[in-house]
């Protein structure tokens, strides 16, 4: 029963959860603070693991979550539940989307929606460099006017390394999975 | 027809294998993913374009649910219709279900060893590079005028700089759209074109 109370709970948050992996986060702690699947403290461990391992946040998450309540059958029904919902509406504006694609709107909607997006991968990009190449925990603000305490906290490995990814990416078209794989190699090995 | 209902569960085999391996590779989330699927999926397979990517990028920023499941369904969808949106996505959150439940069982403290350290320091890295490498290759498709370079740069630093929500970015860009659409008209909504090259055409006539 509390199984079902479970899948439902997830349901809802795939169902009001807006924009990416960490919105779930709130639901997460409501669920913590109304049953007893598991605790606020444990939701800190579903984060930490969720953002080290392979795959979307929020999914690992909810399978972390889904496993520590009821097991493994747990697990697979607290991802597919947070699933559910956005594969029903993604499928609903799909297809109403075929219908108004040549529509004005649409076609205004999408002609500043794309660098909008392409802006948002970017500054993406932009923060992970700055967490790279920076142990950002050292550099404050006041050092920013002198260059050259900045300086002394970038990480050179993690730089070569970058410059050195950036351009076999370029030239060596292999799954990516390879690359990510090299790099973890390279991590252990010169220890980053 | 025995032939083809054989080729067609290879495709959805295909599918389900290649968002598979997609998964596997999304380390952190929708926007290390999209670097994936630009270089997979629209570089490599082809099976959608670049700017459809960006498409499906936004609206899963404003509707409910993971961003990288929302554009797993849409991609499965334009490539194998409903249950392709539904076996896509099944793909993508496979090794997540796989992994995951592995660590919980056997290595608790996992991301607390030194050498797991050392390897996602790596992989930070590469994630970097892949989303550099992709933002680069999307800049080079969707900013194509004086519009839509302001449109790049303003929420560029609006997201470097500020804590405002995506959904906000999002919501804020279809209302200028609207306003912009009802004051230029076809000015605003009909795209420069591009070069003849343009590999949409390409595709459509694919599809």
């Amino acid at each position: 029963m509390s199984l079902l109370l479970m899948c439902m709970e997830f349901m809802k948050t795939g169902l009001f959860a807006v924009g990416g992996g960490l919105a779930t986060i709130p639901f997460l702690y409501e669920m913590a603070a109304k049953y007893t699947w598991f605790t606020g403290n444990d939701i800190l461990t579903f984060i930490a693991i969720a953002e080290s391992t392979p795959g979307p946040i929020g999914i690992n998450m909810a399978t972390y979550a889904g496993f520590s309540s009821f097991g493994w059958y747990g697990a697979i029904l607290s991802t597919l539940s947070l699933a559910l919902p956005s594969i029903v509406v993604i499928l609903l504006v799909a297809k109403v989307l075929d219908k108004f694609r040549t529509n004005r709107f649409v076609l205004g909607g999408f002609r500043v929606l794309r660098p909008a997006s392409t802006a948002l991968i970017a500054a993406a990009g932009f923060n992970v460099l700055l967490t790279v190449f920076f142990d950002v925990e050292k550099v404050t603000f006041d050092m920013i006017g002198t260059l050259g305490a900045v300086f002394t906290h970038v990480n050179w490995l993690a730089l070569l390394l970058f410059a050195l990814l950036f351009v076999a990416i370029r030239y060596i078209k292999i799954h990516p999975i390879f690359f990510i794989l090299i790099s973890a190699g390279l991590g252990i090995l010169l220890k980053l | 027809m025995k032939q083809e209902t054989k080729q067609s569960i290879r495709e959805f085999l295909d599918l389900y294998w290649t968002m598979f391996k997609i998964g596997i590779c999304t380390f952190g989330g929708g926007y290390a993913m999209m670097a994936i699927l630009e270089r997979e999926l629209a570089g490599r397979r082809k099976w959608i374009s670049s700017e459809e990517l960006l498409d499906y990028m936004a609206i899963g920023q404003i509707t409910p649910g993971i961003i990288a499941v929302n554009v797993s369904t849409f991609v499965g969808r334009k490539r194998k219709g409903i249950p392709g949106g539904i076996i896509s996505t099944l793909g993508v959150i496979s090794p997540s279900i796989v992994i995951i439940m592995i660590i919980a069982a056997f290595l608790v403290n996992f991301q607390d060893n030194e050498y797991v350290q050392h390897a996602f320091a790596g992989i930070r890295v590469c994630v970097g590079v892949l989303i550099v490498n992709a933002a680069v290759g999307f800049i080079k498709k969707t900013v194509v005028d004086l519009l839509t370079l302001s449109v790049f740069l303003c929420i560029f630093i609006l997201a470097v700089f500020t804590r405002i929500e995506t959904v906000y970015f999002i919501l804020g860009i279809i209302i200028v759209s609207v306003i912009l659409t009802l004051v230029l008209g076809e000015r605003f909504y009909r795209e420069p074109r591009k070069q003849p090259e343009s590999d949409r055409n390409g595709k459509e006539v694919k599809s």
